[in-house]
């Protein structure tokens, strides 16, 4: 899909635009995540994951980036990390924790680099 | 016909709600971010607007993907603040200002802006966290104003441009200003400034392009339109995109604003906070 007409994808390392072809590469991750708005949503993944994920028709590659809780493969595969946000949410990780793991510091190394650039 | 008073920006990071909670105002890390309030309360208890304009951008409550309005304006008699996910005690519901929903959304309309309108709308931390921050113990507090929530899309791409957010600001303030009753508005602007939640880039932070948009955003908007949307992402950071809501509100304010008081901090939670309180001339 090349659309260079419009102002579309220049490369900005380390940085997914979400854009239509990743929203529809993600929907399904990201439609079991919106529904963690939901207390008993978020109970039922809790109790089974893996039956959880399969209703909603998650992508192989979508489930095992879940089971290894690899925030980066998540966004890979279409996450969108405002949904991503509510599963963290169900692990009880802040978002100095995810951008921890993203970048492969510790929460404490995450808030350092935070402030260093004040 | 109703008068616009100002216009106020704020970032509504969510852990600033569980701040407030807890009571955590002059607690080190945070006094120097709610150390830019006192100025903004003085200056609502001395103005008391009637109505409240409060431009945000939804993270995923009221709406998701499978259908994703570029510009929606609610039209309710309230709005529920309900769970975004992480069990948090909501709020009890903002009084809505049904009235004046339609009149903008009629308004807008005819000026050619082609806008959803919401009957029913749950409102996040977008929303909640800037009025809480602006009259504390919202919505019960005794000058709350009635509410008309707009949320921008920046969740998805294509996301407006920045002359777009402000060209709506400019009719926002036009269906304001045309509003048949004596009544005083305040127009928030909330999200940013610069950040970025995901990807190997996470933690990005840019003071120097918060500083530029800081005084830009108060003597020359229309400089700030040159900036394209990548551009916005690059400088600005994935989630900073959500500047685009400063520029929606500035547009409504008219050429010529006042600036009353400013403050930015690194950081808050993931982002570099900003606060800024413009008033319009009389
Ligand atoms: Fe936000």
């Amino acid at each position: 899909m090349a659309q260079h007409s419009h102002d579309y994808h220049i490369d900005i390392p380390g940085t997914t635009v979400f854009d239509g072809r990743m929203a529809m590469k993600g929907y399904a991750l990201n439609k079991m995540c919106y529904d963690f708005n939901r207390a008993e949503n978020r109970e039922a993944f809790k109790a089974d994951p893996e039956a959880w994920m399969e209703k909603y028709g998650l992508r192989e590659e979508q489930r095992q980036a879940i089971r290894d809780n690899d925030i980066l493969a998540m966004i890979e595969e279409g996450g969108n990390i405002y949904y991503l946000a509510k599963l963290a949410g169900i692990f009880k990780l802040s978002v100095q924790d995810v951008g921890g793991m993203q970048t492969g510091r510790t929460r404490e190394e995450f808030q350092a680099f935070l402030a260093s650039q004040a | 016909m109703a008068q616009i008073l100002g216009g106020i920006t704020t970032s509504h990071i969510p852990a600033v709600g569980n701040a407030i909670d807890k009571g955590l105002q002059d607690d080190p890390y945070w006094k120097p971010f709610f150390d830019g309030y006192p100025k903004v309360h003085a200056w609502i208890r001395e103005h008391k607007p009637d109505y409240v304009v409060n431009i945000y951008n939804d993270h995923g409550l009221g709406f998701f993907l499978d259908r994703m309005p570029t510009f929606a304006i609610g039209a309710a008699h309230e709005y529920r603040n309900e769970d975004e996910g992480w069990g948090l005690p909501s709020l009890p519901p903002f009084p809505g200002a049904p009235e004046l929903s339609w009149h903008i959304i009629e308004s807008m309309v005819e000026d050619e802006f082609d806008i959803t309108s919401c009957q029913e709308l749950a409102v996040d931390h977008g929303f909640v966290v800037p009025m809480q921050l602006f009259w504390p113990g919202a919505p019960n507090n005794p000058d709350m104003p009635r509410a008309v929530p707009i949320s921008a899309n920046t969740v998805q791409h294509p996301i407006p441009t920045l002359k777009r957010a402000l060209d709506f600001g400019k009719a926002l303030g036009k269906a304001l200003r045309s509003f048949p009753e004596e009544a005083k508005v305040v127009v928030l602007g909330t999200g940013g400034l610069s950040h970025q939640l995901d990807g190997q880039r996470a933690g990005f932070i840019n003071k120097e392009f918060d500083q530029y948009c800081l005084e830009n955003i108060v003597s020359d908007p229309e400089a700030l339109t040159k900036i394209s949307r990548m551009e916005l992402v690059e400088k600005a950071g994935a989630q900073g995109t959500e500047f685009l809501m400063w520029m929606m509100m500035r547009g409504a304010l008219g050429d010529e604003v006042t600036e009353i008081t400013r403050n930015y901090h690194i950081p808050i939670s993931n982002t570099a906070a900003g606060t800024l309180l413009l008033e319009c001339a009389a």
